[in-house]
């Protein structure tokens, strides 16, 4: 079995390029919600504020031809695998310059030439899908690599079960990823799970379990490296288990009536990202310049984005026929 | 005329099969106990796949039906085309989520980006005493689903013409396979090709009634031809084939034509397939039959295991005779 002891350690420019994917995941959330609160954007929004290292640093480690099956509150997944924002924003503003034409919304945008294979509404789903993106991988004769991104609480579903069973015996280069935020919707942690690590559940079926701090870039990247390595290399699956916090609930509008303030506070407190940045800087990876022009780029990108998706025509109702099959279905 | 040999479904299916896998490199099977060291499958249908073609395009699964029609929707995003086999129809609902939430609905759903060229193929039907877990006809549930094909073959030639279409369509289908079908020999021709989805066969023409069908319940109306005839009544019969999308245009001409329908499957009749039909030959044809769309299906209840009892679960040639005598007035 693998272990992280050997595991490479990211360069400067890598953590860099990790922290650039962090803040345009942040920033982009930040504009989501603002959008959201003020009406102009009329969505189901399920926020990974708090979440940005774990698919930043995956990312990192990712080919643009990797692909990636993700879950509703998948935005940073999304925008982490250098998703473009204009059609992001056209998506979950409905319109049809949309990655989906306005057809799957916040909840479950594609756009294939990312990676972004599938997002999915159902708590669960990523898993099984992710191992037929692994198989044709495989089938290919490709290095490809599949992410199954979803939370702690989907791995109380049987598809969780069936999928790392499955992925084991076909040796499938697949990576199970677990953002564990703590809660699944409103059920804290230790409420629904009957381990006290879910990485434990790797042993049931025969591959590397892994819990890692997924606030650390550093440690993320130690156990992405090695899990996506393995996976290249033909020798399997692995599951990697990431802590972390959701800031703002299940859904955006939660009162988070179901934690307490103290301990909401207290991760709050810890954000990891002006640590990261603090860490960049006092370390000499990055000057503060340079952070700063970064992030004033990303924020033009995405008024950019806003712009576009906002102004973006909404689609017309023969798109009701359209997409159901290859043909068109008759008006 | 190309030469005709004797097969049954199984041999069909089989056949079927042999040539998608060898025309398309992109063919896959995947399953329950379909590789040759497993039997080639519950009915035998994949016997030989694995040998020809390799561990790597027919893989044997765990019992996970969810994994299976899972990575069948993944290979097949990714330019696959996988057949993957549900053993019972009742064990689709077992995958529900992956089938009728993922793979009918991610061409849709992701604005034409992706697709899912998936075939699903699954077995059902009465009459084996199986009882109301392994023999149901659920093929009005995935009819509801925008996005999936339904395909109900009732013989030999329809069994390997529309798996082929159904493996080369761009689009995930459920091919229903029965018990009451499937082993009953019929003549295929030797280069039976793929036959279209969607489109209804006229079995035997007629100008008096019109009757529906598709899958096991075609044996049974074929078999109620003889009475018909005896009492003078010309009936016409068609076979649907394809549940979804179905061939309005063949069932609204023939309804038009004689005014008198009876739409007979072995689904429960209660919101199955049949309701949706009579309803639509209503709206269309209103005024114009000569009697009310009768429809003869399941009864509302499961499946039932004592044979007395399955044996009135299903609807008999004596019942369809009777049914269109009744709208003949």
């Amino acid at each position: 079995m693998a272990d992280l002891k050997n595991a490479p350690v990211p360069d400067a420019e890598t953590l860099v390029d990790i922290y650039r994917r962090m803040i345009r995941i942040e920033r982009n959330d930040d504009a989501i919600r603002k959008t959201v609160r003020l009406g102009r954007l009329t969505m189901p929004y399920y926020s990974a504020r708090g979440q940005e290292v774990i698919p930043s640093t995956i990312s990192a480690l990712l080919n643009k031809e990797d692909q990636i099956c993700t879950i509703y509150r998948g935005i940073h997944d999304m925008v982490a695998k250098d998703m473009p924002l204009r059609p992001l924003w056209a998506e979950i503003a409905g319109r049809i310059d949309g990655t989906c034409k306005g057809k799957g919304g916040p909840m479950h945008l594609t756009h294939p030439e990312s990676g972004v294979m599938v997002t999915t509404g159902v708590v669960g789903s990523s898993m099984p899908i992710a191992n037929g993106l692994a198989w044709a991988a495989k089938l290919d004769g490709s290095k490809r690599v599949a992410i199954a991104y979803f939370g702690d609480g989907a791995s109380n579903i049987g598809a969780f079960h069936e999928s790392l069973n499955l992925a084991s015996l076909w040796k499938l280069p697949v990576i199970f990823v677990c953002q564990n935020n703590g809660f699944a919707e409103h059920t804290r942690y230790e409420n629904a799970t009957s381990v006290d690590f879910i990485s434990k559940r790797a042993a049931g079926y025969a591959m590397p379990g892994f819990t890692v701090d997924g606030n650390d870039p550093v440690a993320m990247y130690a156990a992405a490296h090695t899990a996506i390595a393995r996976a290249r290399d033909g020798e399997g699956p692995t599951l990697l288990e990431c802590k972390t916090f959701r800031f703002f609930g299940h859904v955006l509008g939660d009162d988070d009536f179901y934690m307490t303030k103290e301990e909401k506070a207290a991760a709050m407190a810890d954000d990891p990202l002006p640590k990261f940045r603090a860490k960049l800087i006092a370390d000499g990876h990055a000057t503060e310049d340079r952070l700063a022009k970064m992030q004033a780029d990303i924020e033009a990108e995405i008024a950019d984005a806003q712009e576009f998706g906002l102004n973006s025509p909404f689609p017309s109702a023969d798109e009701l026929r359209r997409d159901i099959f290859a043909e068109e279905i008759p008006a | 005329m190309s030469e005709m040999v004797k097969m049954n479904g199984l041999q069909a299916i089989n056949a079927a099969m042999f040539e998608a896998m060898e025309a398309d490199p992109k063919v896959l099977v995947l399953g329950e106990d379909i590789a040759d060291r497993e039997g080639g499958g519950v009915t035998g249908t994949m016997r030989g796949l694995s040998t020809k073609f390799g561990d790597h395009r027919v893989c044997t699964t765990p019992i996970s039906e969810q994994a299976i029609i899972g990575a069948a929707i993944g290979v097949a995003i990714n330019g696959y085309k996988p057949v993957a086999e549900i053993m019972l129809m009742n064990f689709t609902t077992v995958a529900m989520d992956m089938i009728f939430n993922h793979a009918a609905k991610l061409r849709f759903m992701s604005g034409g980006q992706t697709s899912v060229p998936l075939t699903i193929r699954t077995l059902t039907g009465a009459g084996w005493q199986t009882a109301g877990q392994h023999a149901d006809h659920l093929e009005g549930w995935f009819a509801h689903a925008a996005g999936i094909k339904v395909v109900c073959p009732s013989n030999p030639a329809d069994y390997k013409g529309l798996l082929l279409s159904c493996i080369q369509d761009p689009d995930p289908c459920l091919f229903v396979e029965t018990g009451g079908t499937l082993f009953v020999p019929g003549e295929v021709a030797v280069d039976q090709g793929p036959i279209p989805l969607g489109k209804a066969r006229i079995v035997q023409e007629g100008t008096d009634v019109t009757i529906i069908s598709y899958s096991t319940m075609m044996l049974r109306c074929q078999a109620a031809l003889a009475g018909l005839a005896e009492a003078g009544i010309s009936a016409e019969l068609i076979d649907l084939r394809t549940i979804s999308p179905w061939d309005k245009q063949a069932v609204l001409d023939s309804a038009a034509k004689t005014g008198r329908v009876v739409i007979v499957h072995e689904a429960v009749r209660n919101f199955g397939p049949g309701a949706e039909i009579a309803a639509t030959i209503n709206e269309e044809l209103y005024g114009q039959l000569k009697g009310p769309v009768r429809r003869l299906g399941g009864p509302y209840s499961p499946v039932p295991f004592s044979k007395p009892l399955e044996d009135a679960f299903l609807v008999t040639p004596e019942q369809i005779v009777e049914a269109v005598k009744g709208l003949m007035g």
